[in-house]
């Protein structure tokens, strides 16, 4: 245990880097997913046809094929192919925003969906234009529903960095598989590594609930401070596990 | 430089692809088992009635569902280094999924009216019989499309298994492509398996779950 520490010590510039390198990608990886995701589910409420299929299309490519061959594509498939050669972390970013931004669309379809009819009516009755339909009315309100689920999405992409290691991106991973080779203490390195990926996701939990709760105020639903504590509730859990 | 496709290695790495294929399906199949026995028994435990079985078993929930699959992996391959590989990765990726398939079963047994609980205490059921022949029945129907979705999420995930050096199909495909060097053709071989694999299985619960009434 104290080899342990020591060797951790001696590592921790490099610990540190892989930490910055894994939120690096999480925060990124998250802010595509969060793009291709609103792009993807407003597209899937188009009137046009095509422009429906072609949501539909790329969001079941994306959710059917498995993120682990989807980066193993961009990585190894992808420069033989086309001669462009992406590093690890962008590899990285780009893949976890593909498939998650495709579970994602549908968390901003269904959102859309679950506003009230009425509220569509009546902003059509004091005529509004779309745009502003959409960004006064709906989304507002849609919104605070979608962010329970995001944040379900979110952890999941965070669990996922660690595939970076097998592109050898030097996130924190990396950095604590090399303090376990170094120190011979396998079962506390793997504990201490999965302690610390549990507080990042405690505390990414935390930062949302507490958008939750601004989405929410705006709206004139006031939550008490304890709603922050939550943790991540069972039946959105489910929606995003079983959408994954 | 750009290469065009190569068909021929295609047709060559096929039977490879669907002989590791087999073990990816053993491995979602046993591990989909090993979450649905593992996760109701969680989440039976949750609802206790004494605090001292409540609390560790949903912090300990909590942590599995918190912390990355491909870590638990690697680190349980890394301990119990003298069990088989195979084995080690159905039991954790079981235990992974136990922790998101109890708060389904979770969820279901909220659903069972209350109703329900209090007429097996009329008729002075034993905790047993009411949960085997009254509760139970009635939140595993409900929960089944949940449970299917996971099972899905589960399947997609097997490749992590390729790390802890199971022969499943992207293990297959990574070694075929490392031994020949044409990784874009395998690679996106064994996407497309996932995908054909996958997208049927998926509209499946879909249908499923209008039927059931969701």
């Amino acid at each position: 245990m104290s080899d342990f520490l020591s060797i951790l010590g001696e590592e921790f510039p490099q610990v540190r880097s892989g930490l910055w390198v894994t939120l690096e990608a999480t925060v990124l990886g998250s802010l595509v997913a969060l793009l291709l995701s609103f792009v993807l589910g407003l597209a899937a409420g188009s009137k046009l046809l095509l422009v429906r299929g072609v949501s539909r299309t790329v969001v079941e490519f994306f959710r059917g094929t498995s993120l682990y061959i989807q980066l193993f594509w961009l990585y190894y498939a992808m420069p033989p192919l086309t001669g462009y050669e992406l590093t690890p972390l962008v590899c990285g970013i780009v893949a976890f925003g593909l498939n998650y931004g495709a579970y994602g669309s549908e968390i901003v379809r269904g959102a859309i969906n679950s506003v009230p009819r009425a509220q569509y009516e009546a902003a059509v009755a004091l005529n509004m234009t779309p745009f502003h339909r959409m960004r006064k009315v709906i989304m507002p309100q849609a919104w605070v529903q979608m962010i329970p689920s995001f944040t379900n999405l979110l952890i999941q992409l965070l669990k996922c960095t660690p595939l970076l290691w097998l592109l050898s991106a030097a996130d924190l991973m990396t950095a604590i598989e090399h303090v376990r080779s170094r120190s011979g203490e396998t079962l506390t390195t793997y504990l201490v590594l999965l302690a610390v990926y549990f507080v990042l996701a405690y505390a990414l939990t935390l930062l949302m609930n507490m958008l939750e709760r601004t989405a929410k105020r705006r709206l004139g639903l006031h939550t008490g401070a304890g709603s922050l504590l939550k943790t991540r509730t069972a039946e959105a859990a489910a929606t995003a596990g079983g959408a994954r | 430089m750009n290469q065009s496709f190569q068909w021929d290695a295609v047709g060559d790495a096929f039977p490879l692809l669907l002989e590791g294929f087999r073990v990816t399906l053993l491995a979602t199949v046993l591990g989909t088992l090993v979450a649905a026995v593992l996760g109701l028994a969680v989440a039976v435990a949750g609802r206790a009635p004494s605090r001292f079985v409540t609390v560790p078993v949903k912090a300990l929930t909590e942590f599995v569902r918190s912390t990355p699959l491909l870590v638990q992996l690697v680190g349980a391959a890394a301990v119990f280094s003298s069990v088989e590989p195979l084995t080690i990765g159905i039991i954790v990726l079981g235990i992974h999924y136990a922790a998101y398939t109890s708060e389904v079963y979770r969820a279901g047994i909220d659903g069972v009216p209350k109703g329900q609980w209090e007429a097996c205490r009329a008729l002075s059921m034993s905790p047993r019989r009411t949960w085997q022949a009254v509760i139970l029945p009635q939140a595993v129907r409900n929960v089944l499309p949940a449970l299917g979705n996971y099972a899905i999420s589960m399947f997609k995930e097997t490749p992590f298994l390729a790390v802890i050096t199971v022969q499943e199909m992207v293990f297959e495909a990574r070694k075929y492509g490392a031994d020949h060097f044409v990784y874009t053709e395998v690679f996106t071989l064994a996407g497309l398996i996932f995908l054909v694999a996958s997208y049927p299985t998926s509209l499946l619960m879909r249908k499923l779950e209008k039927r059931l009434g969701h």
